[in-house]
């Protein structure tokens, strides 16, 4: 890592703007100057699945443009008859809350990790873990009600065939991306309520002692997911 | 260290410590409660806003476009405080932000191919039943 290390007058001079991009980017340099590998490399995985994610909306934006077929109205389908009155959407809208919710908690989670305090770290980080197992409930519940109407991959009873594979597609890998969460969520959790960040307890399965800079990464993580389902949101479900 | 500011490149070098300056140079972020809990409200009352949307039943490009804009600034809002992307320095905002905005290339050439594989569909089979 030597000639990767920065000294104290080469950060103070670097330049700004466009040419500190182009600085910084140079190949004597070390890219991201002030951030670690575990939170860099995060980011390009999100990166990488923010491609995905695009990739599976762009499928849905040419499947819907190009069906001669009329598209099933997400707010019809998705509306749930509360005290004897259809609400539009009112399942995807509590989901939205849900998920934002926890993403607010994941961030205050990192806030106290930061200042070191293990048990309201531990505590809004299982909180955070609640809120995503409530949502992947929730999108159980949502998949259930529209299997049994009918919907399925290759065709459902209100329109376009292709809304089903659609659906199932880019909610299913929205879904399987929270309970990976959740389960981490549970293992960062578990570690910071031990101690292992303070105590540098190497892991178990890298056998690296990890820093409280891992909640930090894991809200990264968890952030994004909130992040993808503000797309989806908008354009599967309002669109 | 309640409420020390995120970017603490500049703060570093001024206090010279020991030899281990990449690790010091590393630095994580810290911010006070307060604006999380801002910001979560706004998060709350964006997202009631494109509820509403729906719940009113607006159609056309006022619809779209609100859409679009309650969705981008939750997006933002997001990225740039919850990721604490507002902090970091260009060269990371670049790397991560830039590519996915090229993706509205391929937005664009696949808008071009569905209409035009919608064309063929309606010339061939005639309009949708």
């Amino acid at each position: 890592m030597a000639e990767t290390t920065l000294t104290h007058t080469s950060q103070m001079d670097r330049p700004r703007g466009l040419r500190g991009i182009a600085a910084d980017w140079a190949s004597d340099q070390r890219a991201f100057k002030n951030v670690s590998w575990g939170k860099a490399m995060m980011w390009i995985f999100l990166l990488s699945d923010t491609f995905i994610f695009g990739c599976f909306l762009l499928s849905y934006m040419t499947a819907r443009i190009s069906t001669r077929v009329p598209w099933p109205n997400p707010s019809e389908v998705f509306a749930l008859r509360i005290g004897g009155s259809e609400i539009p959407l009112i399942l995807i809208a509590i989901m939205t809350f849900v998920l934002i919710s926890s993403s607010g908690t994941m961030a205050m989670a990192v806030n106290f990790g930061y200042r070191r305090d293990r048990r309201k770290t531990a505590i809004l980080m299982l909180l955070t873990a609640a809120l995503g197992a409530t949502f992947v409930g929730m999108q159980a519940f949502e998949w259930t009600k529209l299997i049994t109407e009918g919907v399925r991959p290759w065709g459902n009873p209100w329109g376009a065939a292709q809304f089903g594979s659609c659906f199932f597609m880019i909610t299913g890998f929205h879904g399987t991306h929270v309970t990976i969460g959740v389960i981490f969520l549970i293992i960062v959790a578990r570690k910071v309520w031990r101690g292992d960040f303070d105590t540098g307890r190497p892991g178990f399965f890298t056998s690296r002692r990890g820093r409280y800079e891992n909640v930090e990464i894991m809200g990264l993580y968890w952030h994004f997911v909130d992040l993808v389902w503000v797309f989806i949101f908008a354009f599967f479900y309002l669109w | 260290m309640a409420e020390a500011t995120a970017n603490g490149l500049g703060q570093h070098a001024l206090h010279p410590h020991d030899a281990a300056i990449v690790a010091k140079a590393e630095t994580h972020q810290e911010h006070p409660i307060k604006l999380y809990l801002v910001v979560w409200a706004w998060l709350f009352i964006l997202s009631t806003c494109s509820y509403l949307v729906d719940y009113f039943g607006l159609h056309g490009y006022l619809r779209w476009s609100l859409i679009l804009i309650f969705m981008m600034l939750k997006a933002g809002l997001i990225v740039a405080v919850f990721m604490h992307m507002a902090w970091e320095r260009l060269a990371m905002m670049y790397a991560i932000i830039l590519p996915p905005i090229l993706v509205l290339v391929f937005v664009a050439m696949m808008v071009f191919e569905s209409d035009y594989t919608l064309l063929t569909r309606i010339a061939f089979f005639g309009p949708g039943p």
